[in-house]
């Protein structure tokens, strides 16, 4: 049977279009980062990568993420549960409040949060009088952070779950299942690759979020320095090697990502396969 | 009289538990995380007069960065509308040794720290750079131009486009071509006139993410853009300098008309959206 664009030629000239302009438009950047981090040799690389600082902006970004995906993990089965088992007035309306992070801009993020928490702000000052500083310090970034990854559980389980629809759910209840068995038992193994994902993205956003940290952190070395803070600053301080250092160690997160993601959209497939 | 009105799973009767407490840490985290902050916001330009607001969001620096910020944002979208729609066309059609690599390449944007594709990107462009070094001598500077600010936004955005119009294109049936090609029109017409036609929503759903992804990106754009005031100076930018100098009213004005424009046409999108396409899949966001 014959397709539009089947012709030999077509095919081929498209293909090798698609190929060479992603290959000079993603892989390029993507190898260029790995080729400026080892510019200078494995032992320049491995200098760049266990110093003191950037030690420390690895273990505040780890920490941060950390402390992000297990929130993000519970508001997202929350609002899915809630949107996809029930119906109610407002359902729309939060399904359509929870896209906010992903139309505002970082570095507006960040700013909210600094005129709030700020010593400006009317909850900052208050906090202020406590002797609490939440803006620049961990906590500012670990809000921040939370503000900017909160959609993406939510947004890979809400989809799935409408289309399983709640039948099995009922089913057990109906057995008289207890509340949180049906969940453990008939729901969290029908979801539990899309929460996994949701989190892998959660995760690389965590780990990556520049704008909105650069806004309430501070950026002081070594102590509220996250990885991508600190490979700016050495990329201004002309250390090109340096950063790329730091910035390998972010591609490499970004690499393992795309292979979860990969393994997961197979697996589903074989999955659909078999079914 | 009794009416059996109640089709299968249509109206759940709430046999399910766990409506309160999945309602109640909802809407606390809403309120708490996305709507609360807001408030900080409105309050700062609470102080201000309609003149003194109008004042700070027009003056000369700042309408320059919109300019900037929009028509780069615009190229982008537009490179990227093309772009995106050849790469879902390959695919999804097409089979060839490397595809799920290509495939797997499409989220690299969106899994990349904004930061890393920035500075890379400056690297590679920049007159000793590999690209900067072969394109300079024709006469082409990327780096430090708005092309290089138009080509950050269309690296970090090209997944949207990708993505959106991808699941439509494999959702398309087989007979929908043969009916083109058996009633005896070309390829090109066939694609403009039937194929086309079936991907329109799609793709411009897709373009509009990827244009408002682009008004408010950062990190991709600050290394590769040169920072020149009324040159290459981008809205997101204008706002991180107002805030170094600790004119937290004057990023709050201009970080509320970034806020507003970009939620109007997120608005925009999502009732487009909602008229043609059911169900967008997954992907990044």
């Amino acid at each position: 049977m014959q397709r539009i664009g089947d012709a030999p030629r077509v095919r081929r000239l498209l293909v090798f279009l698609a190929v060479a302009l992603s290959g000079l438009f993603l892989l390029l950047p993507l190898v260029a980062i790995f080729a400026q981090a080892f510019a200078q040799g494995v032992g320049v690389f491995w200098s760049n990568v266990s110093n003191e600082y950037t030690v420390a902006a690895i273990g505040l970004t780890l920490f941060i993420a950390l402390l992000t995906i297990p929130v993000c993990l519970v508001f997202g089965v929350a609002l899915a549960w809630l949107v996809t088992r029930f119906r109610f007035p407002g359902r729309r309306i939060l399904q359509t409040l929870i896209d906010i992070p992903f139309a505002v801009s970082p570095v507006v993020a960040g700013l909210i949060y600094l005129l709030l928490y700020g010593r400006t702000g009317w909850l900052g000052s208050w906090l202020d009088g406590y002797d609490i500083q939440l803006m620049f310090a961990w906590p500012g970034i670990l809000m921040v952070t939370i503000f900017v990854t909160c959609p993406f559980v939510a947004r890979e389980l809400i989809p799935l779950m409408q289309a399983q629809g709640s039948r099995e759910e009922e089913a057990a209840v109906t057995l008289g299942a207890p509340g949180w068995t049906v969940f453990r038992r008939v729901t969290l193994p029908n979801i539990r690759w899309a929460l996994l994902y949701g989190v892998i993205l959660t995760n690389a956003r965590a780990v990556g979020e520049f704008g909105a940290v650069s806004v309430v952190s501070g950026a002081i070395r070594g102590q509220t320095n996250t990885l991508p803070l600190h490979l700016e600053q050495l990329y201004q301080d002309y250390n090109t090697v340096g950063a790329f250092a730091s910035a390998s160690l972010l591609a490499f997160i970004a690499l393992l990502t795309l292979v979860a993601k990969a393994s997961l959209e197979w697996r589903a497939a074989r999955r659909e396969v078999h079914a | 009289m009794i009416t059996l009105a109640t089709r299968a799973g249509s109206t759940p009767k709430r046999v399910l538990p766990g409506f309160g407490l999945s309602l109640g840490i909802s809407l606390m985290f809403i309120s708490l995380v996305l709507l609360l902050p807001l408030t900080g916001l409105f309050g700062q330009l609470a102080g201000l007069s309609l003149a003194e607001y109008w004042a700070i969001v027009t003056e000369g620096r700042v309408v320059a960065s919109y300019m900037v910020t929009i028509g780069a944002a615009a190229v982008a979208a537009l490179v990227n509308g093309a772009f995106g729609l050849l790469l879902a066309w390959v695919l999804v059609r097409y089979e060839f040794p490397g595809k799920r690599l290509l495939d797997a390449l499409m989220d690299l944007p969106f899994a990349l720290p904004t930061a890393v594709a920035g500075i890379t990107l400056a690297t590679l462009y920049s007159s000793n750079g590999w690209m900067g070094r072969l394109l300079e001598p024709l006469g082409f500077q990327v780096a430090y131009t708005w092309v290089g600010i138009a080509l950050a936004m269309a690296f970090t955005s090209i997944p949207f486009v990708v993505r959106t119009v991808q699941p439509v294109l494999e959702d398309l049936p087989h007979e929908v071509d043969e009916a083109a090609l058996t009633l005896g029109a070309s390829d090109g017409t066939a694609f403009r006139r039937v194929i086309l036609p079936h991907l329109w929503p799609a793709l411009v759903t897709g373009t509009g993410l990827a244009f408002v992804r682009s008004l408010g990106e950062f990190g991709a754009i600050i290394f590769i853009a040169g920072n020149m005031p009324y040159e290459t100076e981008i809205t997101a930018l204008m706002i991180f300098v107002k805030l170094q100098e600790y004119d937290y009213v004057g990023a709050s004005a201009i970080a509320s008309v970034v806020l507003f424009v970009s939620l109007a046409l997120l608005l925009v999108i999502n009732i487009w959206q909602g008229r043609f396409i059911k169900r967008l899949h997954g992907g990044a966001g």
